[in-house]
């Protein structure tokens, strides 16, 4: 997919993987009888939140296989429709599997042909429905949606777990992103954020994440949702500082002990 | 309509092209008691001649509330109109239950058309001898459409089926053009002079009709005796004001068509008359 160059303004996804421990005793059993076969996921953070008028994620793009960052340029992140954005972490062949279920949601709704379009709050309760039936037959879609949107100037965002645990707030994060990030969102999020202000706290974020994360890459993506639709800049890198005196000479306190 | 040797199925086609079944079902419509239907930009009002089987039964339910935002009424077969409106009650339920808001109008009536065209084309099926009225409201605004059992559908800005609808047509075209802009009181006093119309001759009470309005901030309800009774006094309040104005007081008469004319706007007090006064 084609990434657009866009400002530096854009909203930063965060999204992790989500591994809450009750869902992971839960599928343990199921998944023993599972081979070897990792698939590739991705367990790096994805972060949403909402701003003034529009909407800004982001998230980090390498794409796992086990404990390998085996691909560095995975794109999380697909605008849905007219009105939304959609971005996942998790198992990326179940993303693919998602997007191949909205795809054919959203080009019924096309072939109405009328003036209707589905918007962010239909495509985020579909998705529930789909993730939580798949829960009930133990064959989930081991991922974590974030999905935003605007439509009519009202703007949504909402997220659903492999489980079906849904909810809207106005930021969401994945994995990592609930911990690390959500708490510096909490502080300093605010409903009049502007686009710019939007990205430098995403940044700010991320840069945590990245520092904290071991299965972060330092590589982030920005979209941006507006009433007119949905951009996504092009990847790039943050600033990190590794100059810290503890860093300078690692082994320094291993010698002699052991 | 004569009898021929076409019409006794509904898959066979006359020379001429028609489907007689088809249209013989058109015809149950008009059976079936008076249904009206009006529009504004934010509100859609409906309404209905009640029918009693006899003096000591109730009479039949009419009109449906199909969701919060969507409502039907119904002329021609009722238990026809019943079943369909359960259909349409379950679309609605379903699409809220998945998607978290409310199907679009349109698209369940396109949804009852298909429903009713299949019943066109299977040998072993009947058309539903039913029209509906779906009076709905969805974020492009105010739709009221009618449903015929052929499956075409049609948008209208107001549209009576039923016995002697042909009044209460005559009325609506008269009116129509100010509909888009009027308000949700005097849409429901147009609805009832409209009934009015159909009933030629008979005294108008709040037991011969039903009333059912659906607008912006206001979810689909039927208005209760009470309210609508009261509707129709102020008409013969208004009635009984313009008596006394056909005596030779031309002032007095005035004065009291512009109260009238204050009070209920276009209401249809001014068509007591039954002279076109046209506005």
């Amino acid at each position: 997919m084609e990434v657009k160059q866009i400002p530096l303004r854009h909203f930063v996804w965060l999204r992790d993987y989500h591994r809450g421990k009750w869902s992971w005793e839960l599928f343990k059993a199921h998944c023993t009888s599972q081979s070897h076969a990792f698939g590739f996921h991705s367990r790096s953070s994805s972060l949403f939140f909402s701003c003034f008028v529009l909407e800004v994620c982001c998230f980090k793009r390498p794409g796992s296989y086990g404990s390998t960052l085996r691909y560095k340029s995975v794109e999380r992140m697909k605008p849905i429709g007219k009105h939304s954005l959609l971005g996942a972490s998790g198992e990326i062949s179940d993303f693919q599997e998602i997007l191949r279920y909205l795809d054919e949601l959203i080009l019924y709704d096309n072939m109405w042909d009328d003036g209707n379009s589905l918007g962010p709050k239909e495509v985020h309760n579909y998705l529930t429905r789909v993730m939580y039936n798949r829960r009930n037959k133990f064959n989930p879609l081991w991922n974590s949606l974030v999905l935003g949107g605007v439509k009519n100037g009202q703007k949504y965002l909402g997220t659903v777990s492999m489980i079906g645990v849904n909810f809207e707030d106005n930021h969401v994060a994945t994995g990592f992103g609930n911990h690390l990030a959500r708490p510096i969102l909490r502080q300093e999020w605010h409903e009049n954020l502007s686009f710019e202000d939007g990205v430098r706290l995403l940044e700010k974020c991320m840069r945590v994440l990245l520092y904290r994360d071991r299965s972060a890459v330092n590589k982030l993506q920005i979209a941006k949702i507006t009433e007119d639709g949905v951009t996504i800049s092009q990847p790039y890198s943050l600033k990190t500082y590794w100059e810290f005196s503890a860093f300078e000479n690692p082994a320094q306190g291993a010698i002699g002990s052991w | 309509m004569f009898r021929n040797q076409y019409d006794t199925d509904v898959t066979t086609w006359s020379p001429a092209g028609r489907l007689f079944q088809v249209e013989y079902a058109m015809e149950a419509v008009k059976q079936g008691s008076a249904a009206i239907g009006l529009r504004s930009k934010t509100h859609v009002v409906l309404g209905c001649v009640n029918k009693a089987n006899s003096e000591l039964s109730s009479h039949q339910k009419k009109i449906f509330k199909v969701d919060d935002h969507i409502g039907v009424a119904i002329a021609g077969l009722t238990a026809d109109g019943r079943v369909l409106s359960r259909y349409m009650r379950n679309e609605c339920i379903n699409y809220s239950f998945t998607y978290e808001s409310p199907l679009p109008v349109g698209r369940l009536v396109v949804q009852l058309a298909d429903k009713a065209q299949v019943c066109t084309q299977r040998s072993w099926k009947r058309p539903y001898g039913v029209g509906l009225l779906v009076a709905g409201l969805d974020e492009s605004g105010a739709h009221l459409y009618y449903n015929c059992p052929s499956g075409n559908y049609f948008e209208y800005q107001a549209f009576a089926i039923g016995s002697r609808s042909q009044a209460a047509k005559t009325y609506l075209e008269r009116r129509f053009e100010n509909f888009t802009d009027s308000s949700r009181d005097d849409l429901v006093k147009d609805a009832i002079t409209a009934i009015r119309e159909t009933l030629q001759g008979e005294t108008l009470k709040s037991s011969i009709c039903t009333i059912a309005v659906v607008g912006v901030g206001e979810p689909f309800h039927v208005l209760d005796q009470g309210t609508v009774q009261q509707i129709i006094d102020t008409f013969e309040i208004a009635a009984e004001q313009e008596d006394p104005a056909t005596e030779p007081d031309a002032a007095t008469g005035q004065e009291a068509a512009t109260e009238q004319g204050t009070a209920a706007d276009q209401g249809g007090s001014t068509d007591e008359g039954a002279a076109p006064m046209d506005i």
